[in-house]
C-alpha cells in the first residue's frame, strides 16, 4: 500500500466512524427514549447536519483548498434555493395551518 | 519522436479537461437532484400528521428496520470508499471486488425496503391511505428508485472495468458514480432524522 492510498483510507474509516457515531447518538436517544420534547429534536437535527458535512468532507472529499470553486460556488448556490424554497414553504403551511385552527 | 508524444500529452491532456468538466457537469446534476429531495422532504414535513384517521408513522415504522437499512448503505459508502482507493493504485481485480460488495449491500438495503413497504401496503397502508403516506412513499421511494439506479450503475461499471480496463474515462465514469452513491447516503441522513426518528417519538 502506497502512501497516498493509505491517508485515503485514513480518510474514509475516520468518516465512517464519525458518520456511525452521529448515526448512533439520536437513534439511542429515540429508542432508549432518553429525552422528550423539543431537546430531541434538536439533537436529531444537529447530528444530522454535522453528519451531512462528515460525508461531504470525507466521502466526497469537499474541501475549500482543492476542490474547484465553481463546485463550491453550486454547493451554496443549491443551499440558498433549498433554504428558499424548503425554509418558505414550510413558513406558509405553517402559518395556514395556525389560521386554520 | 518528440513531436509523438508532445501530441499524446496534449491528447490526454484534452481529454483529461473534458472528462474534467463531466465531473462538473454531475455535480450540478447532483446539486438539482439535492433541490428534488430538498422539496419533497418540504412536503413530508407538511403532510406527515395528515393520516386521514388512518395508521401513523407510530404504528407503522420500526426504528429497528431502519437501523439496519442505514447500516447498509453506510458501509455500502465505506466499500465504495475503498473501491476508488483499488482505483487509484491500478488494481482492477480490488475494484471489481469492492463494488460487488458495495451492489450486494445496496441490494440488501433495497430488499429492507421493498419488504417494509410490502408489509406497509399489506396493511392497508398505501400510498392511496392518506396524505401522510402519499407524502412518505414519494420521498422514501424517489430515494429507493435512486439507490436502484446506483446498483444499475455499478453493474454497468463493472462490466467495463473487467471489459475495458481502469483506462481515463471509465476512471472518470467510476468517480461520478462515486459521488451519486455518496450523495444518496447524505439524502438517507435526512430521511432517517426527518421521516423515522421523529415518525416513532
Amino acid at each position: 500500500m502506497t502512501h497516498t492510498s493509505e491517508r485515503a483510507l485514513t480518510t474514509y474509516l475516520t468518516g465512517f466512524v464519525l458518520a456511525v457515531i452521529l448515526t448512533a447518538i439520536p437513534f439511542a436517544l429515540v429508542w432508549g427514549e432518553l429525552l422528550t420534547g423539543p431537546a430531541v429534536y434538536a439533537v436529531i437535527a444537529v447530528a444530522a447536519v454535522l453528519q451531512v458535512l462528515v460525508h461531504l468532507v470525507f466521502f466526497l472529499h469537499l474541501d475549500l483548498k482543492h476542490t474547484p470553486g465553481e463546485n463550491l460556488f453550486f454547493l451554496g448556490f443549491a443551499a440558498v434555493l433549498i433554504f428558499i424554497m424548503v425554509g418558505g414553504s414550510l413558513w406558509i403551511m405553517m402559518d395556514l395551518h395556525h389560521r386554520m385552527m | 519522436m518528440g513531436e509523438m508524444s508532445v501530441t499524446t500529452d496534449l491528447l490526454e491532456h484534452e481529454e483529461k479537461k473534458s472528462l474534467e468538466s463531466r465531473e462538473f457537469g454531475f455535480w450540478i446534476y447532483l446539486m438539482t437532484d439535492a433541490v428534488i429531495f430538498a422539496l419533497l422532504f418540504a412536503s413530508y414535513v407538511v403532510l406527515s400528521k395528515n393520516s386521514a384517521a388512518g395508521p401513523s408513522s407510530k404504528e407503522l415504522f420500526d426504528l429497528g428496520h431502519t437501523a439496519g437499512e442505514t447500516v447498509l448503505l453506510l458501509l455500502s459508502s465505506l466499500t465504495f470508499g475503498l473501491a476508488t482507493i483499488s482505483m487509484s493504485e491500478d488494481r482492477a481485480n480490488r475494484v471489481v471486488q469492492w463494488l460487488l460488495v458495495t451492489l450486494v449491500l445496496g441490494l440488501g438495503f433495497l430488499a429492507m425496503e421493498l419488504i417494509e413497504f410490502h408489509g406497509m401496503i399489506s396493511q392497508g397502508a398505501g400510498p392511496e391511505t392518506s396524505g401522510f403516506l402519499s407524502a412518505f412513499f414519494t420521498l422514501v421511494g424517489t430515494h429507493g428508485l435512486h439507490v436502484t439506479f446506483g446498483s444499475i450503475g455499478i453493474c454497468v461499471m463493472v462490466g467495463q472495468v473487467l471489459v475495458k480496463g481502469l483506462t481515463l474515462p471509465v476512471r472518470s465514469r467510476l468517480i461520478r458514480l462515486g459521488l451519486f452513491w455518496h450523495f444518496l447516503d447524505i439524502v438517507w441522513i435526512g430521511i432517517f432524522s426527518v421521516v423515522y426518528l421523529p415518525g416513532v417519538m
